[in-house]
């Protein structure tokens, strides 16, 4: 592997303190993926990524923006990345999923905020995370009262866009939305120097779509009773999903779901026949968070569908590509995302009904439904969708956690007992 | 030579041994502090039941508790939810072989058990003996024997004298949930001179309205309530649950055990 420590210092980073990440990944990397049996040949590519995670993609990066291009840094599925896209910039998640950055982020935020939000905070101010360096514009938006509150302090450190998403799904909240894309599209002209075009907007559309649809291809073929990929495989694909190039990720998740494809033809599957088969849903798992479902897959049974903005959140649903104004691309665009169902919404039952849905597509015997620990919007929606799972007799297990390991053998047992309950 | 079926349950603060024989009569219980290392304590239990004379070798043995995998000659590890599922249905259920332990033959194929242990609590839904659904609080102390054994020894006061004060107490609360505040809340109430009977009143009340709080998460008119873990043995305290969920609420002189006799029937599968 390349030594990165040149560039790094040239972003700026806390390379001590970096190093000192750079240091412990690689074991937590061997633990959770490489000592899994039988895994698909095509998860050598995100091997590769993740062992040079803060390498690969940064350096490329870089270049890119020597070329005059613009990297926006995002921490939501709801910005739409189909205008960046179409306006020549390029599009990075930035959400911290590392213990390792929180102590950074509870130095400016109250202790009693969520992990994610701590992290992402901590990676950017820390500055021991390349992808928070290079952004040359942070993507902020109105979802949960601590992210709201964080880009306030970020946006002193950095350019930051807010975008305004809406707490209801009325039509005329779905009509502000594309109002608000149309602002956020004008902001990104601005910066990047490209105007945005039905025809640039049109082909930015279909690149996602196509993204969105490998994807998909790839969960479908978790659905078989013949499980051709690990939950831990499936997440780290998702979670590499919102760093890289859309079209090589295409690529890439193409050719994975062939392979896959194959396996299940030939009844090639990472678990014994029986293993009981998770649908885990609740707050997004950030990468490098593994935990939940290695110690799931560690404890005998197998996740088979994330039900999360990590998941299916991210590419169900396709935008009409069928537009002939700027306009009609925008409608298209809120038209889509306002499908995604995230407990920052009121109502939100479309997400029991996406869960419901999901238990019977992939086959489903149990649910885990987990949220981040303080993320009071998935806490409290437990209520409602442990009670509708329970009322339509899908076994649920309702846990909440944070990024350290204090609670791993508590999570054990719970999710243990569990896994016991549905064997019986 | 017969063949032994052995539980071993390790919990936080005690160890429980079970022995059951072929027909799944209880024959051996072992109670020993956990002490330190969980390793050690079933290194003792190993000891123990040698010099019984029970056939370790010919024996299968099942370890459950937050200690089980440090049980390195138990032929399986099953989760303390399980076992205590299992343990409870063995003493409250309807299918409870004749052992003694069995005073009252209630029918219910429906148990809702309240263990509360050293350091967690768990409400377990049992149905015709297998687990349906379960609660755990492991977050915090507060609601757990834990709390109680912190109070008590701030009232000086052993566990049945605390129950035995509390029933003769009233009208005093503790409004604090965090077991270090509470405990500065009751060092204040004994300054004031608050008596103890209703100091520990008090202190029994707050930890029955923590755990029936959690019990009526899962709890319906037609389930069975039983009380299992060591506080079992105080009927103050299963009264006083039974008080505050409006239903009778069981418990067995075997209680505590209950987590041990569910991993020695799991040997049994
Ligand atoms: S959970 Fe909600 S706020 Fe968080 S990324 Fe998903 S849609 Fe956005
Ligand atoms: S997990 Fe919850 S609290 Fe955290 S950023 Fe997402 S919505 Fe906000």
């Amino acid at each position: 592997m390349a030594d990165r420590h040149e560039m790094w210092k040239s972003l700026g980073m806390n390379i001590e303190q970096h190093d000192v990440l750079c240091s412990v990944l690689p074991g937590a990397v061997g633990d959770v993926f490489m000592s899994q049996k039988n895994r698909p040949k095509g998860m050598e590519f995100w091997d590769m990524v993740v062992a040079d995670v803060h390498g690969i993609r940064p350096a490329e990066l870089i270049e890119e923006q020597k070329k005059g291009r613009k990297v926006f840094g995002t921490f939501c599925v709801y910005v739409p990345d189909e205008v960046i896209i179409a306006c020549n910039g390029i599009v990075t998640g930035l959400c911290g999923g590392s213990q390792f950055w929180v102590p950074d982020g509870e130095a400016v935020l109250p202790k009693n905020t969520c992990p994610l939000i701590k992290a992402s905070v901590g990676a950017r101010l820390g500055k021991t995370c390349p992808f928070f360096r290079i952004a040359d514009m942070y993507v902020g938006e109105t979802t949960c009262d601590g992210k709201k509150k964080a880009y306030e302090i970020l946006g002193e450190d950095v350019p930051m866009y807010v975008m305004d998403v809406p707490q209801m799904k009325r039509p005329e909240d779905i009509e502000r939305w594309a109002h608000e894309i149309a602002l956020f599209a004008k902001k990104v002209e601005e910066f990047t120097g490209v105007k945005l075009t039905v025809e640039n907007l049109k082909k930015a559309i279909h690149i996602i779509n196509e993204k969105r649809k490998a994807m998909q291809r790839v969960y479908d073929t978790r659905k078989n009773k013949t499980l051709p990929i690990s939950g831990r495989d499936s997440l780290l694909m998702t979670q590499i999903s919102f760093f890289d190039d859309p079209e090589r990720c295409a690529t890439m998740c193409n050719k994975l779901a062939d392979e896959l494809e194959e396996r299940v033809k030939n009844n090639v599957s990472v678990v014994d026949a029986g293993t009981k088969r998770i649908l885990v849903t609740g707050t997004p798992l950030a990468i490098p968070n593994w935990k939940l479902h290695n110690i799931i897959e560690t404890t005998g049974a197998a996740v088979v569908c994330e039900e999360m903005c990590t998941g299916t959140r991210y590419f169900e649903n396709l935008v009409d590509e069928n537009i002939n104004s700027l306009e009609e691309g925008f409608k298209a665009l809120a038209n889509r995302y306002m499908k995604t169902n995230c407990a920052c919404f009121t109502p939100n039952t479309g997400r029991i009904d996406d869960i419901k849905r999901m238990v019977k597509e992939y086959n489903v015997d149990g649910v885990i439904d987990c949220n981040l620990k303080f993320c009071c919007l998935y806490d409290t929606e437990k209520f409602s969708v442990g009670r509708a799972l329970k009322e339509a007799n899908i076994p649920v297990l309702q846990l909440e956690t944070d990024y350290t390991d204090t609670d791993a053998e508590q999570l054990r047992t719970r999710i243990g007992a569990f896994v016991e309950m549905l064997n019986k | 030579m017969s063949k032994f079926y052995i539980g071993i349950d390790i919990g936080s603060t005690s160890a429980k041994t079970i022995v059951l024989d072929e027909n799944k009569n209880i024959i051996e219980r072992i109670l020993l502090p956990t002490g330190w290392s969980s390793k050690e304590t079933s290194e003792i239990i190993l000891k123990k039941l040698n010099e019984l004379n029970f056939n370790v070798g010919n024996s299968t043995i099942v370890a459950t508790g937050y200690g089980r995998v440090s049980v390195s000659f138990a032929n399986k590890a099953v989760t303390e939810i399980t076992c205590h599922g299992k343990g409870a249905n063995y003493l409250f259920g309807s299918n409870t072989p004749s052992v003694g332990v069995n005073d009252d033959k209630a029918i219910d194929n429906n148990l809702l058990i309240i263990d509360i242990g050293g350091q967690d609590t768990k409400i377990i839904q049992v149905e015709n003996g297998s687990v349906v659904d379960f609660l755990m609080n492991d977050k915090c102390s507060a609601g757990t024997g834990r709390f109680l054994e912190v109070m008590s020894n701030a009232l000086n006061l052993k566990m049945d004298e605390l129950c035995d004060m509390a029933s003769k107490g009233s009208d005093t609360h503790i409004s604090s949930l965090c077991t270090v505040f509470a405990e500065s809340e009751v060092i204040s109430l004994i300054g004031r001179g608050e008596k103890r009977e209703n100091i520990a009143f008090a202190i029994v009340d707050s930890i029955i309205k923590k755990v029936c709080q959690q019990a009526q998460r899962l709890y319906k008119p037609n389930m069975k309530v039983c009380l299992t873990g060591g506080l079992s043995e105080f009927k103050y305290i299963s009264d006083s649950l039974g008080k505050e969920l409006k239903t009778e609420v069981y418990a067995k002189k075997d209680g505590r055990y209950a987590g041990a006799i569910g991993a020695a029937l799991m040997g049994f599968i």
